[in-house]
């Protein structure tokens, strides 16, 4: 997924709204969490403001994000953390490789992490005959499946029980069906305590660094994150570099934005806060503690003040979660690493329009997105301003690829709808015209396609103008 | 290892942005939590049973027969502690009059390396914590070379000893009291109950990787 194919949407949409189970899981899941983030900000008011100031935050962040980097750059090194910078994804790959082959570590455990998955760090590392181990329990059940996430919190929502009784009894050795997830999820224990006691580098995501102390911050509820980070001799974080924040003071608000909205959780169980390695005298904890700080077309976005918005996102979520599409077809069907309205707007933006602008496509424009994110991320305006740029009328896209979809038919069209309305004369011929035809739309090329899944509009006999010239216009 | 060149060509690019010419409004923060000392208690024992911690509240100096009411009742074999700590020696002198039922103490004094096998088999560790805080239902654990990281994590059960007078109203609170800013230890956690999962279908299982039961022992 997310490579370098051109992927079919729409026979992906069509196959996930055929999938009746899918549809199920997913509608239920989605209630659930939609239901779970009403209950935890029951003071719209509260929720609000504290959406506001999370915007703010960061905004302030985004503002001075050159600095900041630099600035966590020197406080995670005087800390001990040794920092590495990736201008993509083989970059960050390479370095995750390099420093697994200097500890001779045959495994990688890991907590986890949306940008590893940008990184598509497993496959990656299995082509160089090392092993990823995902240790969330819902990575866990779906890289057994050799599936990816289909979501970015819960990654594994599209399957229900019955269909993870049934890989863990088929892909773990003597392990008995069993449908009860409490079973499954001791067999999950016992087999991922094991790797954790054995493995000698593991790594995790960051949802905050904070550049003023040099600390990583990861949030989690299972304790695998920490095991990863806390067991291992070796800890390799990595990070997009949009994920720094300027201090700690920053964090609480975030911190309720974050679980509020991507669980409804007051609090996770865990939040871990790392800020070195093992010290002299301390007992446990890794030794080397590497950070890797991804760009991977991060900078480039920054670049334009519409589009850097992009980058306040915290990815909680949230906007999948309510999102009218995203619960129709679930994650799979976006083809790729980020789905839902977040990854509608990301996606195009990493990796161009030509490959993924057919992703800005599957919205309604219903604004859900929009009024649900903690951060205020203005994802419809987003995803409006990209299928402009599919278009580029006015050659102005910034985005790789902008104009793909520029074709002659479609821009005489708008130059005719253009000159149509702005020439009263022709307009009164156009409007004449288009009463005659009526219902007789021709169901012809783009119009066609156009109406087969929407009804066809029927054109008044006469326009607006004429009927309040003939009837006059009442008033009351 | 650091590839300077990618480090150059990123900053660049972000220093070119325009991003630092754009002005951003403050947005005031929704007003702070205040709460007086019972008030604290209260909402910390209770955010924090609500997602199945155990919450005891004891009187200081009946902290410890509480702990070996437990430890009996749960049948623990072994308890991990840390002995420098002042939690540590009393649980030291408790255990020494009375043995009966209760679980041999194991102390931490070791490197991992020398302990994963034996630690990987605690029934419980029992640690001691820097704070609470009331707002979101957590303790807040700066773990230290006397108690170890993992004391609260891989042990089947953890228990947390909080007193009470240390519960702040909130962690942004805590963090301009504490003055966090001026140095961070190498691991600062927040936890406010047992591991858990929702991964199947939102059933709610405890202990998944880490303890299956966090106990909370306020000193009041």
């Amino acid at each position: 997924m997310g490579n370098h194919t051109r992927f079919d949407f729409e026979h992906n949409v069509t196959g996930a709204l055929a999938d009746d189970q899918l549809r199920k899981n997913l509608r239920k899941a989605m209630d659930i969490l939609v239901d779970k983030r009403r209950t935890v900000f029951p003071d719209s008011e509260y929720l609000e403001q504290l959406r506001s100031a999370g915007n703010a935050i960061k905004r302030r962040a985004l503002k001075q994000l050159p600095r900041l980097l630099e600035q966590l750059e020197v406080n995670c090194t005087k800390n001990g953390i040794q920092v590495h910078w990736a201008e993509d994804t083989a970059e960050a790959n390479r370095i995750v490789l390099d420093i697994m082959r200097r500890h001779e570590a045959p495994a990688i455990v890991k907590g986890k992490s949306m940008v590893s998955e940008e990184m598509h760090l497993n496959r990656f590392l299995d082509e160089q005959g090392l092993e990823a181990v995902e240790t969330d329990l819902g990575e866990f059940i779906i890289q057994l499946n050799h599936e990816t996430p289909s979501h970015i919190i819960v990654p594994a929502i599209h399957k229900n029980k019955d269909e993870v009784a049934a890989i863990f009894h088929d892909k773990i050795p003597d392990t008995p069906y069993t449908e009860d997830v409490e079973e499954l999820t001791a067999i999950a224990r016992r087999v991922l305590r094991k790797r954790f006691a054995a493995a000698k580098v593991g790594l995790s995501g960051v949802n905050f660094a904070i550049a003023e102390t040099g600390t990583l911050l990861l949030v989690e509820n299972e304790g695998n994150g920490r095991m990863c980070t806390t067991v291992p001799e070796v800890h390799v974080a990595v990070m997009g570099l949009e994920k720094v924040i300027e201090k700690l003071s920053d964090v609480p608000p975030l911190l309720r934005l974050l679980t509020g909205s991507a669980t409804g959780q007051v609090i996770t169980t865990y939040v871990n806060m790392i800020s070195s390695p093992r010290k002299s005298g301390e007992k446990d904890g890794p030794k080397e503690v590497h950070l890797v700080i991804l760009d991977n077309g991060r900078s480039r976005m920054l670049a334009d003040p519409e589009f850097r918005q992009t980058l306040l996102c915290i990815r909680c979520g949230t906007c999948l979660n309510h999102c009218p599409v995203y619960v129709r077809i679930g994650g799979h069907a976006y083809g790729h690493v980020y789905p839902g309205p977040i990854g509608k707007i990301l996606t195009p933006q990493m990796e161009g329009l030509e490959r993924a602008g057919v992703l800005a496509t599957a919205s309604s424009l219903c604004g859900a997105c929009g009024e649900v994110c903690p951060v205020r991320i203005p994802i419809p305006d987003l995803i409006r301003r990209l299928r402009n740029e599919s278009y580029d009328q006015d050659g102005s896209a910034v985005v790789e690829g902008g104009g793909y979809k520029k074709n002659l038919a479609e821009t005489l069209v708008w130059k005719g709808w253009e000159l149509a309305n702005r020439s009263p004369l022709l307009n009164g011929i156009g409007t004449r015209l288009a009463g005659k035809l009526g219902k007789r739309i021709p169901r012809v090329g783009p119009l066609k396609k156009w109406t087969r899944v929407r009804t066809s509009p029927k054109v008044a006999r006469c326009s607006l103008h004429e009927r309040a010239r003939n009837e006059g216009v009442n008033n009351e | 290892m650091s590839n300077h060149t990618a480090r150059e060509r990123i900053l660049a690019r972000l220093h070119a942005s325009g991003t630092e010419q754009t002005e951003v409004p403050d947005a005031p923060l929704p007003p702070p939590l205040s709460l007086d000392r019972d008030a604290k208690i209260e909402r910390l024992a209770e955010l924090m049973a609500a997602i199945r911690t155990e919450v005891h509240i004891v009187d200081t100096d009946a902290w410890l027969d509480k702990l070996k009411e437990l430890a009996r009742e749960k049948g623990w074999k072994r308890l991990l502690y840390g002995p420098e700590v002042p939690i540590g020696s009393a649980i030291e002198t408790a255990w020494a009059s009375d043995t009966e039922g209760l679980p041999e103490l194991v102390a931490y004094t070791g490197p991992v390396e020398t302990f994963k096998e034996d630690l990987f088999q605690m029934d419980a560790g029992i640690t001691s914590v820097r704070a609470g805080v009331a707002e979101t239902g957590v303790v807040v654990l700066w773990p230290t070379p006397h108690e170890p990281r993992l004391m609260s994590l891989v042990p089947t059960v953890h228990v947390a000893v909080l007193d009470a007078d240390t519960i702040y109203n909130s962690l942004a609170e805590m963090i301009a009291v504490e003055r966090w800013a001026d140095g961070m230890p190498t691991n600062a956690l927040l936890i406010s109950g047992p591991s858990k999962t929702a991964d199947i279908e939102f059933t709610l299982v405890f202990g998944v990787h880490g303890p299956k039961e966090l106990v909370l022992l306020i000193r009041k």
